[in-house]
């Protein structure tokens, strides 16, 4: 199967940490899955919400060019890229309005549309949690809490997943590494997004429940599979909340023993120390 | 055409509910007001149109009260209205529609919203793909918030996660004519 991926611009800069670790992953199980070539932003929010058009033909644009290269299948790391990309392929399969529409705005006509997963989903399905445990050096002694937030799972109709209200992916993942994930209620939630910028109060008051309810429930840590979900969790919450947040790529590669962990580790807004030191206290122990 | 209620007060626009089903592709008219979307909505509390109220005035026509709501605009499009809908009405489609409508007359709300879009997109079209430090100095410049997020965006700069170079895409005269090919939905007017 010949499978492309689609970074995304957060990727490149501000969750360069997820890029690194998700191509860290993609090597430890012997994937060689190169980027889309010279792909451009997905539109992200702003372009379907102005502009409905452009938010499909500027997604449809990056499916082109995967379909250009003979890619069966896109997987895109980032829940709002996901998104755009994921509805583009919908809407273009589902309706010729559409699909002229995009083709002229490209000048480009579609052999056939690639399919399109999210990363989460990917690593789930393809490579599966047993593949996962198998390779396990170091088990992750730590009770986690897993957050998707909104755009890996909604609308259901088009993510095809069948559990939006209750997903298990990234516990079934995360408890092969080792793990024990806590049972807490905001997994679904909204983190705010890209409202962050703009109205930074509302998007308080919508992430400090959230971390919150992670401490509630126990967890020694959170973790996403979105660039806009960690940043907001990070950069939003209160600040006596200590709570660190990773990408699940990240967990993977500390459980997998992958080379550059601590690099991407540093980045982090929030400390990841106190993980380490319970984690180090455990093979002590 | 256009109607104004008994008191005088509302301007009411008879086929607003038909565009809006026709643009968005939403049972609209099968809302029984059960507030699933607004219990469920993270943004409700900031709204000053409930989710279920929206519905129910673009039922009435009631064009203006919709497209002048500062709700359209803080909607975060999580979908989590739609999700739970029993009807089937994908809210977040309806809000996409509305705003576009908003925006071709001229009536948007949520000005920092739309002028952060208007940023966004002016990057990417020149650029191809979404530059953060370019983004942000803009946004801050054009909207007067200099001093907010100052620190973190220091941070941020300091760990490396700030590409300073723009990026450069051989489509981007593609990219470009995927701007100047594709409009805005219209029918905001009757």
């Amino acid at each position: 199967m010949n499978v492309k991926y689609y970074p995304g611009c957060s990727l490149h800069s501000t969750a360069k940490e997820y890029d690194e670790s998700t191509k860290a992953v993609f090597s430890a199980f012997e994937l060689d899955i190169p980027e889309v070539s010279d792909w451009n932003c997905c539109g992200a929010t702003s372009a379907h919400s102005t502009n409905g058009q452009l938010g499909i033909a500027l997604a449809a644009r990056n499916l082109a060019q995967a379909d250009a290269e003979g890619a069966d299948l896109v997987v895109a790391p980032c829940a709002a890229c996901y998104s755009r990309l994921k509805k583009a392929a919908h809407h273009i399969r589902r309706r010729d309005s559409i699909r002229q529409m995009s083709e002229h705005a490209l000048d480009y006509r579609f052999s056939r549309v690639p399919e399109v997963e999210n990363l989460l989903e990917f690593m789930h399905r393809r490579i599966t949690a047993a593949a996962i445990e198998r390779k396990v050096k170091q088990p992750l002694k730590l009770k986690l809490a897993c957050y998707y937030g909104c755009l890996l799972l909604r609308p259901a109709e088009v993510t095809g997943v069948a559990d939006p209200e209750n997903p298990r992916m990234m516990e079934d993942i995360m408890e092969a590494l080792g793990a024990s994930c806590v049972r807490w209620s905001y997994r679904t939630e909204c983190c705010g997004a890209n409202l962050s910028l703009t109205s930074s109060r509302l998007v308080v008051a919508m992430v400090k429940p959230i971390v919150a309810a992670a401490i509630d429930a126990g967890a020694d840590a959170i973790v996403t599979a979105c660039p806009l979900c960690q940043a907001n969790l990070e950069m939003r919450r209160s600040s006596s909340q200590r709570i660190p947040v990773f990408y699940f790529t990240e967990l993977m590669g500390v459980a997998l023993g992958l080379h550059g962990t601590r690099r991407w580790l540093a980045r982090h807004l929030v400390s990841t120390k106190m993980v380490f030191e319970k984690l180090k206290a455990g093979v002590e122990a | 055409m256009q109607l104004l209620d008994k008191s005088g007060t509302l301007t009411l626009d008879a086929d607003f509910l038909e565009r809006v089903k026709q643009a968005s592709g939403q049972p609209l008219d099968l809302c029984y007001q059960c507030e699933k979307c607004s219990s469920g909505c993270p943004a409700a509390e900031f709204m000053d149109l409930h989710p279920n109220q929206i519905v129910r005035y673009i039922q009435y026509g009631a064009s203006d009260l919709v497209l002048r709501s500062e709700s359209i605009w803080l909607c975060s499009s999580c979908e989590t209205c739609g999700a739970r809908c029993p009807n089937g009405i994908n809210m977040a489609e309806v809000m996409d529609v509305c705003r576009e409508m908003a925006l071709s007359r001229g009536i948007a709300r949520g000005k920092r919203i739309v002028l952060f879009h208007r940023i966004f997109l002016d990057t990417v079209k020149s650029q191809g793909r979404m530059h953060e430090v370019l983004l942000l100095g803009k946004y801050k410049l054009m909207s007067g918030q200099l001093l907010n997020d100052l620190l973190v965006g220091a941070k941020m700069f300091l760990k490396g996660k700030l590409a300073i170079l723009p990026p450069r895409l051989r489509g981007r005269e593609q990219v470009r004519q995927i701007f100047s090919r594709t409009s805005r939905r219209r029918g905001g007017t009757s």
